[in-house]
């Protein structure tokens, strides 16, 4: 069967699954559009949350980041899991027992503040806008090169599929397509990596595969790797070549982003009690480590195989003849990720650091005129099965498993967005008097609008759809990790230092990458070249979340000192928060 | 006032085992994984070092079973102080 036809029909099929869903798993109330009637299985939502979390970043992007750089870009692995410690000891539970449905009901409740409620739905839609964009640009990117169609189109096809079940069955339906969706990717991650790992080590399990010998020269595969790669002058894989510093407060924003992202913390409302909630953050990451622990492995030997197919005779030798290439390289030249100009015009891809000064001579020497070869790092994932030559339905398979990823991250932010839309701003401030029959529709009429809205951007991406880990993260971790910790663990902050710790931690956040990346992130508009010489103590802007999240906790805790102390039941709502019995009455009064 | 007390008492065992779970976090990841990562060096794993492991895979097997572990301790507690859920 031809290629085309067996990628259509397997991600038909995929999506006929997640349609049927959607029927089976239809909201009839609140409770279960935003909710999913706090009726989830702890196991079943830590699937759903693993799949709500990764997201093509996660599926497509990672093992590419850290295939090109290796050790230097370990920040990923560690960020994006070790938020779920924080999110299992400092907030889950806590927010479960508060037995709301949304993020910024917490804060504006906690913290007696319309104010409060307002600032932390603006943090959560830029950082959730920010996120979606991504998202859909993904399912245009996944749908032109596997089913070609046009890019527009397959936006099209994916944002129909979200709204059917989004718009539908809201939390129930987006939690039960996300278990499906889970299935799929983690299968179309896990299947060519096993291939790849049992090919190049002969062991089967790629974390295992990733620490032991590579098959053809008996040598440890990493230490192959960082041959292979530091002959052709580029930086040895696994050294550590950044600022210690920045690489701290990178992987720290990314842990506290990760904790405070409100579609990862809603999901947790989902379950029936407290004690869920924390086993179901456990259960979270094991189905999250299932990606995270095969991405370094994917990321060294997708690596390893690249220099390779260039350099069949070992780095030494003559490389690859361009006429001679392989089927794969061809298929992506198609899509322009993949670059070839031939600088000395010896028909031969030489591909190299020619940014390395020590390398220039050798380089030289050989006649060589500059690197030739340009690969963007999103296609390693993609091509991953061609490379390896794999057979066709596992290609197939990680189409479908690329489309899983977007999807179930897109519809996990709508929902987060259209719920803040309906029930804070809706329900909370401008209409309070509205009956269930019609915040339900107005979350639906949201839902549809929020993705409407998100199509749109996707069709027209603006110049921030490129910064979602400076902006999705960085916002939530200057702004709405920091509130909801103080809110569980102080009594003592009152409305007035949480406002000022938020708007503080977010101004300043928001500055620092705006002095970097330009105003508004318009090009030219930067005060300062984003390159580490410039930056302050080598902090990247990508980095300062932390930075924002720590001057939002100082900030919040010197205002609340000086300023009255929250009144008498703001204490007893916190003491009550803290203690699982009574999750079930703190529900029924919904 | 005695389940008062109770609940205090609650409360500062588990910000006692929050405390020693969160330090365990920043070793493995902040401090192993980084930071003491040249003290490690000496140490070798699979063709690199012990604090490449840490970093690409050993700190996240400490997390998945960090979050048991305190699920399992602070369920134990809840019973123990008679605060669990009906």
């Amino acid at each position: 069967m031809e290629q085309y036809t067996l990628n259509l029909l397997v991600v038909g099929a995929t999506f006929l699954l997640y349609i049927g869903i959607a029927i089976w798993a239809r909201a009839g109330s609140t409770s279960e559009f935003y909710a999913a009637g706090r009726g989830v299985n702890p196991v079943v939502n830590g699937m759903a949350t693993a799949a709500d979390w990764m997201s093509a970043a996660s599926f497509i992007s990672m093992a590419g980041l850290i295939a090109f750089t290796g050790y230097d870009n370990s920040s990923f692995l560690m960020g994006w899991t070790g938020g779920y410690v924080l999110l299992a000891l400092l907030l889950a539970p806590y927010l479960r027992k508060f037995g709301k449905f949304t993020v910024p009901e917490f804060i504006g409740d906690r913290f007696y503040s319309k104010t409060a409620r307002m600032v932390a739905v603006a943090c959560l839609i830029i950082a959730s806008i920010t996120y979606v964009i991504g998202q859909m640009t993904g399912v245009g990117v996944a749908f032109s090169r596997f089913l070609e169609v046009e890019n527009d189109t397959g936006l099209f096809i994916g944002a129909a599929i979200v709204f059917f079940y989004a718009v539908l069955g809201g939390m129930k339906g987006v939690t039960y397509t996300q278990v499906a969706q889970y299935c799929v990717l983690i299968l179309a991650y896990t299947v060519p990596a096993i291939f790849i790992s049992l090919q190049l080590t002969g062991v089967a399990l790629p974390p295992l595969g990733l620490f032991a010998d590579h098959a053809a020269s008996g040598m440890p595969l990493l230490t192959k790797l960082d041959q292979v790669v530091t002959d052709l002058g580029f930086n040895a894989y696994t050294e550590h070549h950044t600022n210690t510093l920045n690489m701290v407060l990178f992987t720290l924003s990314l842990m506290i982003g990760t904790a405070g992202l409100p579609h990862v913390i809603i999901r947790f409302f989902t379950v029936p009690k407290v004690s869920d909630a924390r086993w179901s953050a456990g259960w979270a990451l094991v189905f999250i480590a299932l990606l995270y622990l095969t991405a370094p492995a994917v990321g060294a030997m997708a690596r390893l195989n690249l220099m390779d197919t260039i350099y069949p005779g070992g780095a030494q030798a003559e490389p690859l003849n361009y006429e001679e290439r392989p089927d794969w390289m061809k298929n992506w030249e198609i899509t322009g990720l993949l670059k070839f100009e031939d600088k000395n015009g010896d028909g031969r891809i030489q591909f190299y650091n020619d940014k390395s000064e020590s390398f220039a001579a050798t380089a030289e020497a050989a006649g060589w005129k500059g690197s030739e070869l340009t690969v963007n790092q999103d296609i390693l994932v993609l091509a991953n099965p061609e490379i390896a030559a794999l057979p066709s339905w596992v290609i197939a398979l990680v189409a479908a498993g690329g489309l899983a990823a977007a999807l179930s991250t897109a519809a996990g932010l709508l929902l987060a967005i259209s719920s803040a839309v309906s029930h804070d701003v809706v329900k909370g401030t401008l209409a309070p008097q509205i009956s269930e029959k019609g915040e339900l529709l107005t979350a639906r009429i949201s839902m549809a609008v929020a993705i409407g809205v998100a199509t749109w951007l996707g069709l027209n991406p603006p110049g921030f759809a490129a910064q979602t880990v400076a902006l999705a993260f960085g916002l939530a971790a200057a702004t709405i990790f920091p509130a909801l910790m103080m809110g569980i663990f102080s009594t003592r902050v009152n409305d007035k230092g949480a406002v000022a710790g938020m708007l503080t931690g977010l101004v300043f956040t928001i500055v620092y990458i705006f002095v970097y990346k330009g105003w508004f992130f318009v090009p030219g508009t930067n005060q300062l070249p984003d390159t580490p010489d410039n930056w302050i103590f080598g902090i990247s802007p990508l980095s300062i979340g932390a930075v924002g999240a720590m001057i939002n906790f100082a900030v919040a805790n010197m205002v609340s000192r000086a300023t009255d102390e929250p009144p008498q039941e703001i204490r007893e709502l916190v003491e009550s928060i803290r203690i699982p019995r009574g999750s079930k009455a703190a529900t029924a009064d919904h | 006032m005695s389940e008062h007390s109770s609940n205090n008492e609650y409360w500062a065992a588990n910000i006692r085992l929050v405390t020693i779970c969160l330090i365990i976090w920043a070793l493995v990841s902040f401090g192993f994984g980084i930071i003491l990562r040249p003290l490690l060096s000496g140490i070798s794993v699979g063709g690199t070092d012990l604090g490449f492991w840490f970093a690409q895979q050993g700190s996240i097997i400490v997390f998945l079973l960090l979050i048991f572990f305190y699920a399992w301790r602070m369920n134990a507690l809840d019973r123990k102080f008679g605060v669990e859920e009906e």
